[in-house]
């Protein structure tokens, strides 16, 4: 499997008045070609800020202290702007969450696609780019006629079909998705889950799936990151994870989330709240809450480690862990 | 059906043909013409002690039939029977005066947001106790020591460092705990929760859904459970009813209800929730295109453009009625 991304001790802090904001704080993860991470944590667990942090489309006040994002032998945070721009949509592409303001209520929804063509596939002439944005409209499963309408006339769901369209436009080889679904009912959501899975796999694109929902993302991934207060708590493939999880926060969050399917099991709580970034907890982030935290949790922050001690050349594969006391054969 | 006969089986609610039919477009120099059919013909009943989960897709009326429970919207037709221990049998959709404020005491809600429905300006203790200011209950000592009670109840312990504190110092967790003490501080036989949790965290979500369950065991109070989620309504509900463009079109129990659903839009919907495992695989029913707005509907079934099983008979008979198909599990569809 060839190598598409590799984030290596990525760390990010907003500065605000009050001190700086531990959002991304070391996390490291690999993407091979045609891989899907998914990235799943509560709100403020910095799975949108690590999203924002591989595009650099951070507000002015975040800052980028430490870590490596390389995309084809290129490190994405040491570049400056003019090569960024060349980067971003080609390589590298995001699909937002498709409120009102993604697009522009002024002009077509075809001519926002063709407005990120103009700049990134400039041989194309005006027949071209349509022909192209009609193919990518029936890959998201709009009808090319709609093209010349604007946001306004679209459905939630339809509009998040456009975005969709409008990220892979340039046809980039990593696509991030931030919460594609969240704001959209669950038929609908179902049906762009099922399209957004069939198109990385087609076009056999690598892809990072944000969402706080556990159950969208058992649904997209193959492989799945757990994050909790700016750190990566526990990595593995999909079906590992969900049948060994080792982090007590991940198995937390798996026990909380009610199912429609199978049997109706009780749901555990988990005491407290995640930690203010502005001030974090020493050792581990999560020891406040932890059932199992012993005096070592306190002191020292866990390294991020292979739960079968195999070190690996690089995170695509295997089954890491950030804790000094992983679980061991649990189920839920 | 007489009112007297339905009050004999424990019986708190009763809601009977309920609408509510919003004008669209018009003016002032023009005459409405349209309607939206928002809630139409809706009948349920929730016994005491028990909650039933309203679940359906944004737009379907589930949140305006919760706010005509409450009689933040009047309904333009129907009838809502609570039996109480203090109002007697009432008819909701009519009553007025001493008894409307009495109503206001039994009857409790809810909201989604928890950082908009508490007034930023009132510390917890204001906002906990107006209530209890409203009707009068009580004396100074005696609110106060009832605010810390529920606060404690609540889990806002030690009650007395939260009571002056003002809503920006709370998480969204602790802010819906307190929308829950304010909603139980004067003694509610019933509450309409209107989606309490889907603005909260995974791990916070819980832990307010166990406090309300626990809640409502202690004060023996009943919710009606307004849920996009069905993974929710399974978890805080006994019965769950299925609501489409203003309509109900099923309801029963909650376990018999996911693993038997019979009407072909809740086959759709439970089909559609994604599972949080990926070693289950599911299948998917889908139905065609979106929903619409019911404004003036026809009236054949209002799941007949969708509907993979609708026809001739569909399209020319009027809604179907919700009817008992056994054991309670009611069903609105021809085809079943």
């Amino acid at each position: 499997m060839s190598l598409m991304l590799s984030v290596h001790d990525l760390t990010m802090h907003y500065r605000i008045r009050k001190g700086d904001v531990s959002a991304v704080d070391h996390v490291s993860f690999d993407l091979a070609k045609g891989q899907s991470l998914g990235l799943v944590g509560e709100s403020g667990c910095g799975k949108t800020s690590v999203a924002f942090t591989l595009m650099r489309l951070l507000p002015d006040n975040g800052v980028i202290k430490d870590g490596y994002v390389m995309i084809d032998g290129k490190d994405i945070v040491a570049m400056d702007y003019t090569d960024l721009l060349k980067m971003r949509w080609r390589k590298i592409a995001m699909v937002f969450q498709a409120a009102m303001n993604a697009l522009n209520p002024v002009h077509t929804v075809g001519q926002q696609i063709a407005e990120a063509m103009e700049l990134h596939l400039p041989n194309l002439n005006p027949a071209q780019m349509r022909e192209r944005i009609a193919i990518l409209f029936e890959l998201v499963g709009l009808e090319p006629t709609l093209m010349d309408r604007y946001p306004h006339e679209f459905s939630g769901g339809m509009r998040q079909r456009a975005v969709i369209a409008m990220a892979l436009s340039c046809s980039p080889d990593i696509i991030i998705a931030d919460e594609p679904t969240t704001a959209l009912d669950v038929i609908v959501q179902d049906r762009i889950l099922k399209r957004i899975r069939e198109l990385q796999r087609e076009l056999n694109m690598a892809m990072i799936y944000i969402s706080h929902d556990i159950a969208v993302i058992a649904e997209v991934s193959d492989r799945i990151g757990v994050m909790y207060a700016g750190r990566m708590a526990e990595m593995a493939d999909a079906t590992d994870i969900f049948a060994h999880p080792s982090h007590p926060y991940t198995y937390a969050l798996m026990g909380a989330f009610p199912s429609i399917k199978g049997k109706r099991r009780d749901l555990k709580t988990l005491p407290g709240e995640p930690p203010d970034l502005l001030d974090p907890p020493p050792g581990c982030r999560f020891h406040p809450r932890c059932p199992y935290a012993t005096d070592v949790c306190r002191e020292k922050q866990p390294d991020f480690m292979p739960v079968d001690g195999v070190m690996r050349s690089d995170l695509t594969q295997g089954h890491y862990v950030a804790c000094w006391h992983p679980l061991k054969g649990v189920t839920l | 059906m007489t009112t007297q006969a339905a009050y004999t089986d424990g019986t708190l609610v009763r809601v009977e043909g309920l609408k509510k039919h919003f004008p669209v477009g018009g003016g002032i120099f023009h005459r409405t013409k349209s309607h939206i059919y928002a809630v139409d013909d809706v009948n349920f009943a929730i016994q005491k002690g028990k909650s039933l989960g309203l679940v359906g897709e944004s737009g379907c009326g589930k949140t305006t039939t919760g706010k005509m429970l409450t009689r933040l919207h009047d309904p333009t037709g129907g009838h809502i029977y609570l039996n109480d221990t203090e109002l007697g049998q009432v008819d909701l959709a009519e009553v007025k005066g001493a008894q409307l404020k009495t109503f206001r005491r039994r009857v409790q809600m809810i909201f989604q947001d928890p950082y908009e429905s508490l007034n930023p300006r009132r510390t917890i203790y204001d906002t906990v106790v107006e209530p209890l200011a409203v009707q009068g209950i009580g004396d100074l000592v005696e609110r106060e020591e009832r605010v810390a009670n529920l606060l404690d109840l609540v889990g806002l312990t030690p009650a007395d460092t939260f009571m002056f504190r003002f809503p920006h110092e709370l998480s969204g967790g602790q802010r819906q705990r307190v929308a829950i003490a304010r909603a139980l501080v004067i003694d509610p036989a019933f509450i309409v929760a209107d989606e309490p949790t889907s603005m909260l965290d995974v791990s916070i979500r819980i832990g307010v859904m166990q406090l309300m369950q626990e809640l409502a065991e202690q004060f023996g109070v009943s919710y009606l459970y307004i849920t996009h989620d069905l993974a929710v309504a399974r978890y805080m509900c006994q019965d769950i009813a299925v609501m489409y463009l203003g309509k109900l079109v099923e309801m029963a129990e909650t376990e018999e209800l996911l693993a038997h659903p019979l009407h072909p839009y809740t086959q759709a919907l439970i089909s559609a929730v994604p599972i949080p495992d990926p070693r289950l695989q599911r299948e998917t029913i889908d139905i065609k295109g979106g929903i619409a707005q019911p404004i003036d509907p026809p009236a054949h079934c209002r799941f007949y453009d969708r509907c993979p099983f609708a026809d001739n008979f569909c399209r020319d008979n009027a809604h179907p009625p919700l009817e008992d198909k056994g054991d309670g599990h009611m069903v609105a569809c021809y085809k079943v």
